[in-house]
């Protein structure tokens, strides 16, 4: 007996929609999955340095600064995010092309992976502001005195201790937003950025075989996650190295 | 004492110059004024020793010496170099160069009273920090004083230990060695043996006797009645923000002047 007789035919048939290369479609999914993923890692990334700069703002800055602050965490995380994206997708490439024609320039084409990694970006800051900020409190104060005690300047300290100090409070909400970002992505579909979920739709439509696209996209989003929590769990411990076990602590 | 080589484990300067010079200092919080115009003068190898029951303002006096509190008026020169102040806007000062204060800072060895180790670092970084990047010292230079310092306050054994591992007193100790590798002007201890169980306070005041001996110049805020009258060439005792009565140690724990200070003794001892 082969195995081509143990499994029946149409099923073979089925499989092979997968396959990478056409008539298959699998090479479309992994490209998708291939854009998603860089639109996940450039707007977490855009995201920590928006965060950053507005946790800083949020606790030690001015006035008009932490107002400024407060006013975006509170309006991004208000709005619905499909509602920002379309919002910022399209009024934001209109905005940029009718300045650049007031200015006498041509009208461009924004590229879609860099807006999909700035508006996710955008909205990926107000939360990382929110996470960063309070693992930033939960440093004990008197290493911040310390820093300070030894003539340590605002950015020095930031870099060697501000930072790696607030690291472990932060990691858990850190990754809530990594995986969230993985699959936000797939929001960038609705503006026609062919990111896994849209790329997934388009081979389901042209093959009817909706269940079995639409079951591999979820199994290639489950390793991503799968993936990811291994290396957050690396980190995690690596940045924990200073700190007694929680269980240890009982 | 005047040992004049270059190690870090020997007191770094020989001249018996004016090492710190408070006067009239003022600290207010709020409506609250916490000191009231204390001065106060140490020369290179002095162990000044602020003794005073709570709220007496002795630890916010050393917070304002290293300006992690900022006086609300009062002259302060460290290492001859006055501070510049200007004025808040609001009855108070801050320093008008911040890059000024941070030098000053960098030649104060501070010991807090709840150690204050960077957790994420080992011993060993938590003592070279300051020296590479505060300082600008090479890394080979800093660890291999690093290691004597350790070595000195009996951790070498615990240099790539993390703080949270180790016992308070170990972990004042190795804040001792961080304080040290900075070659300080003037070491400033703030309490430090009051957050530790009282069978570790032996093995810190040994350190920190063991540098009064060597001839470091010392501003140490404490409890240790006895300790301070050991290793302290002159103890000021403060009352509501005031000196209420200062001298060598013998003198004023021997015979007491002032009926606060003799009460407080009573109370202490």
């Amino acid at each position: 007996m082969t195995d081509a007789s143990l499994v029946p035919q149409a099923v073979l048939d089925l499989l092979a929609l997968l396959s990478p290369s056409p008539p298959g479609w699998g090479g479309n999914l992994l490209r998708g999955l291939l854009h998603s993923l860089q639109i996940a890692f450039g707007s977490f990334a855009m995201g920590l340095m928006i965060g950053t700069l507005g946790a800083y703002a949020k606790l030690y800055g001015g006035p008009i600064a932490r107002d400024l602050a407060a006013i975006y965490t509170t309006v991004v995380r208000a709005v619905p995010e499909l509602v920002l994206i379309l919002l910022l997708y399209y009024a934001g490439t209109d905005l940029i092309n009718r300045v650049l024609e007031s200015a006498g320039y041509a009208r461009v084409d924004i590229n879609g992976l860099v807006a999909g990694i700035v508006v996710l970006g955008f909205v990926q800051g107000a939360y990382a502001t929110e996470v960063l900020r309070g693992a930033i409190k939960a440093i004990p104060q008197g290493e911040i005195e310390a820093a300070r005690a030894y003539g340590m300047g605002p950015m020095l300290m930031m870099r060697r201790i501000t930072l790696p100090a607030m690291l472990p409070y932060a990691l858990p909400g850190l990754a809530n937003l990594w995986l969230i970002s993985t699959k936000d992505t797939a929001l960038l579909a609705v503006v026609g950025f062919s990111e896994l979920t849209l790329e997934t739709r388009q081979a389901a439509g042209a093959t009817k075989a909706y269940f079995l696209f639409f079951m591999a996209a979820g199994a290639l989003y489950l390793l991503v996650t799968l993936f990811s929590n291994a290396i957050i769990g690396r980190i995690e411990k690596w940045a924990r190295r200073g700190l007694p076990s929680a269980k240890g602590a009982r | 004492m005047t040992m004049s080589t270059a190690s870090p484990l020997t007191h770094p300067s020989a001249s018996q110059g004016e090492a710190l010079h408070v006067s009239n200092l003022h600290k207010r919080f709020g409506a609250l004024e916490v000191l009231k115009g204390v001065s106060l003068t140490a020369k290179d190898g002095d162990v000044v020793a602020l003794i005073g029951g709570s709220g007496s303002g002795k630890s916010t006096f050393l917070r304002c010496v290293n300006f992690l509190e900022n006086p609300t008026s009062g002259v302060i020169r460290i290492n001859g170099e006055e501070v510049e102040m200007v004025s808040d806007g609001a009855g108070g000062q801050v320093p008008a160069n911040r890059r000024q204060i941070e030098r000053i800072r960098s030649r104060l060895g501070m010991v807090f009273q709840n150690f204050n180790l960077w957790q994420h670092m080992t011993l060993m970084q938590n003592v070279v920090e300051v020296p590479i990047h505060v300082l600008g010292m090479k890394r080979d230079e800093a660890v291999a004083i690093g290691e004597q310092l350790l070595e000195r306050v009996g951790l070498s054994a615990k240099r790539d230990v993390y703080p949270a591992f180790l016992s308070g007193g170990q972990q004042q100790r190795a804040a001792i060695a961080r304080a040290l590798a900075i070659q300080p002007r003037v070491m400033l201890f703030d309490e430090p043996t009051s957050a530790l169980d009282p069978e570790l306070v032996g093995e810190v005041l040994k350190v920190i006797a063991d540098l009064a001996a060597e001839g470091r110049t010392m501003l140490l805020v404490t409890h240790e009645m006895k300790f301070a009258r050991e290793v302290a060439s002159h103890v000021i005792y403060l009352h509501n923000g005031i000196v209420e009565e200062e001298g060598p140690p013998d003198e004023l724990f021997g015979s007491p002047k002032s009926e606060r200070l003799k009460q407080f003794i009573r109370t202490v001892s």
